[in-house]
């Protein structure tokens, strides 16, 4: 077990493209860190040069205090998953596992492997599939299996290459559960890449949110969520993603689309001289206004307007409203959404409702947000004016005080179940 | 696929008989003369009337043992050899190919290309002068020098082929959980690779074994000769005897390592090894 410290990785190829440009990361003993990024972002070569799969072509990369820049990747001992599992077709379910522990010859009687496999195999409910080949395996066992290999290494961190994403939706869920139970119960420090910002913001104690190769924030998942850098991440993270609009300062309000929002001190200081911004606002934070008691109603803005399609998804209805953006900011977003993966389709406002909500599609409604939960942007360097360094500390704070909790309170209940054994 | 018509079926029953004909009755026609009785050879009958191994004594034990045994021997040696020394710097030289990226890789296949197109007829004048001046004529290495240079551009195409198709992923795995390279190439790739190879070395072991032109050119005596060109020796039991019932004899002999190869082998080239490696 080890931390891992990243220090000016730069990725260089021979072609002269940067895919990796600079990347700095301090990843603590035991934490689970996430890169995620959009295709292209970079993440998976940091991985692999984490590993030692590709050259480093600058930088420092430590694993605990051992410069590892030159080692070979069975001398940095490191477990990695991969996204297609990467199993030895010709090996049964057992071997596969026993296999890290074989190639180390001599330090394992066949005794002590059998035991190591053996405990691995129950902790991941493989036991009766010991003797069957990978390819009679179902997508999850084999997942389980690569699993296996990583945990019977003790290595001093675990890798994960998109392991999720050759699995189907259900599965998936499970899966994602099972690691972070898993990572818990053994206290080893992983990175996990992933472009699906789900699973980013439901495993990782930290996340490195990355695009084209830059690091752009390092945060608690509920960090990148309520304190965001920049319009990049605001808009990665979050599903339905966030909604961007131009808003115009007009004297004593920002006129949005729908509606103008008086300014107060803060926003006044916070947006400046700028005459236009980019503002987003999560889909969750609007409300049916109807639904709302008057007290409530009277701390934010409601505004009528045209609902296009609705969708209802048991728990939540989603409303899409369509709106003309501004030509100065129209740039800017689209090529955000081109960043996020996006095809550039038509302007609209998603809007999250309680599954108590009577809009229809074509309804006229009236809807509510509260302005203090707004973002806004500034329009050229994207960069978030509301951003608050204090609050965004104080969630990590929480946070990692949260984390080392947790940590501890797995590794007392397995200390127990131990010793019940 | 819609199940074919009637009359489909018919045409391709047709054609199929028609090529299985074509192609088996040559050697049908070996076998069944090779039981022949020499003095019965020119009855004109397809079958034997009376089946003998008479052929058979004489290329084993009879007159023509001195020929043809020293020339099996040659055959399977030098054939044996050549195969072995192709495959295995083919598969190095495949592997590199398949996994490397270095300068001249193309290069490298062109030219094992351009080899093995290169019409043999031409090598063996400058070849057989080469030879009696170093003194390489009529001996095995004199021989298994041409041979390589016919059955390693193949296999070197066909190894390169096959290691493309095994996920790299593997190899990658294998490192990480601790392996050198080279135990990596060997307890992940080589497994895999089996099949390929068996199959590249059956090719090549046949290139080798059915040559006859570097046969008869390249040797003088029993020392070196192989069977294929040992056959245009033997004569009749006098001289008003033609010697087709021994050559026939001679050739099932040397087909039928070929047959029996081809059978047991079939097994090992299936494919469909490398599935449940990576994602199903």
């Amino acid at each position: 077990m080890a931390a891992i410290t990243l220090k000016d990785i730069v990725k260089r190829y021979p072609d002269g493209f940067l895919a990796v440009k600079g990347v700095s990361l301090d990843i603590k003993d035991g934490e689970f860190v996430i890169l995620v990024g959009p295709s292209g972002c970079g993440k998976s070569t940091l991985l692999r040069m984490i590993v030692g799969l590709e050259d480093i072509s600058d930088g420092e990369l430590r694993i605990g205090d051992v410069v590892v820049n030159d080692k070979a990747p069975r001398d940095r001992h490191l477990a990695m998953v991969f996204q297609n599992y990467a199993l030895y077709p010709h090996l049964t379910v057992f071997e596969n596992i026993a296999f890290p522990l074989r190639l180390q010859k001599g330090q394992f009687s066949d005794e002590e492997i059998r035991e190591k496999v053996e405990h691995a195999a129950a902790t991941l409910e493989l036991q009766d599939h010991l003797q069957r080949k990978p390819a009679n395996l179902s997508g999850g066992q084999r997942q389980r299996v690569a699993m296996g290999r990583a945990i019977v290494r003790e290595a001093n961190a675990f890798l994960f290459d998109e392991p999720l994403s050759n699995l189907d939706a259900k599965l998936r869920g499970q899966m994602r559960t099972e690691i972070a139970r898993m990572q818990r119960r053994l206290g080893t420090t992983t990175v996990y890449v992933t472009h699906d910002q789900t699973e980013a913001m439901t495993l990782g104690d930290r996340v490195a949110v990355l695009r084209k190769g830059e690091l752009q924030q390092v945060s608690s998942p509920r960090g990148l969520y309520e304190q965001p850098v920049n319009l990049f991440v605001a808009g990665f993270i979050g599903s339905p993603p966030m909604n961007f609009m131009p808003g115009e300062v007009t004297g004593d309000a920002l006129r949005l689309p729908f509606v103008d929002v008086p300014l107060d001190d803060r926003l006044r200081s916070r947006i400046g001289e700028r005459r236009i911004v980019i503002v987003g606002v999560r889909p969750e934070h609007f409300s049916d206004a109807g639904l709302l008691d008057d007290a409530k109603r009277s701390r934010g803005v409601s505004f009528e307007s045209e609902v296009d399609v609705t969708e209802w998804l048991g728990a939540d209805l989603y409303a899409y409203i369509p709106f003309e953006t501004s030509a100065e900011v129209a740039g800017t977003l689209e090529e955000l959404d081109r960043d996020l993966d996006g095809e550039g389709m038509r302007t609209q406002l998603v809007v999250a409702l309680d599954d108590a909500s009577r809009i229809r599609d074509g309804d006229t409604a009236t809807l509510w947000f509260d302005p203090a939960r707004m973002l806004v942007f500034d329009p050229e360097s994207g960069e978030n004016l509301m951003f608050d360094p204090d609050e965004a500390k104080a969630i990590d704070e929480q946070n990692e005080a949260d984390r080392r909790a947790s940590l501890e309170r797995a590794q007392a209940r397995e200390k127990a179940a131990a010793g019940s054994r | 696929m819609k199940a074919l018509s009637t009359r489909m079926r018919v045409w391709w029953v047709v054609i199929t008989i028609a090529v299985l004909v074509w192609s088996l009755l040559p050697v049908a026609a070996i076998f069944a003369t090779s039981f022949k009785l020499p003095s019965q050879l020119d009855v004109g009958t397809f079958l034997p009337k009376t089946w003998s191994t008479t052929n058979y004594e004489q290329i084993f034990t009879g007159s023509a043992k001195d020929l043809f045994l020293p020339a099996l021997r040659n055959s399977i040696g030098i054939s044996l050899i050549a195969t072995a020394v192709a495959v295995v710097l083919a598969t190095f030289a495949a592997y590199a190919i398949a996994r490397l990226d270095f300068p001249g890789k193309r290069l490298i296949l062109t030219t094992a290309l351009g080899v093995s197109i290169f019409p043999v007829i031409s090598l063996v004048t400058p070849l057989f002068n080469l030879w009696r001046n170093i003194g390489l004529y009529d001996t095995w290495l004199g021989l298994i020098i041409p041979y390589l240079s016919l059955t390693l551009p193949i296999s070197i195409w066909t190894l390169a082929a096959f290691f493309r198709q095994i996920p790299w992923e593997l190899e990658q795995a294998a490192q990480v959980d601790g392996a050198t390279p080279w135990q990596a190439f060997r307890k992940a790739v080589v497994p895999l690779a089996a099949p390929g190879v068996f199959t590249t070395a059956l090719i090549a072991f046949f290139i080798a074994w059915n040559d006859f032109v570097y046969g008869i050119s390249l040797t003088s005596t029993s020392r070196a000769r192989p069977v294929p060109a040992a056959l245009a020796f033997f004569t009749g039991a006098s001289q008003f005897e033609e010697p087709t019932g021994a050559i026939s004899a001679a050739a099932v002999v040397v087909t039928v390592p070929v047959v029996i190869l081809v059978l047991l082998f079939q097994r090992q080239i299936v494919s469909g090894l490398t599935q449940g490696a990576v994602k199903g």
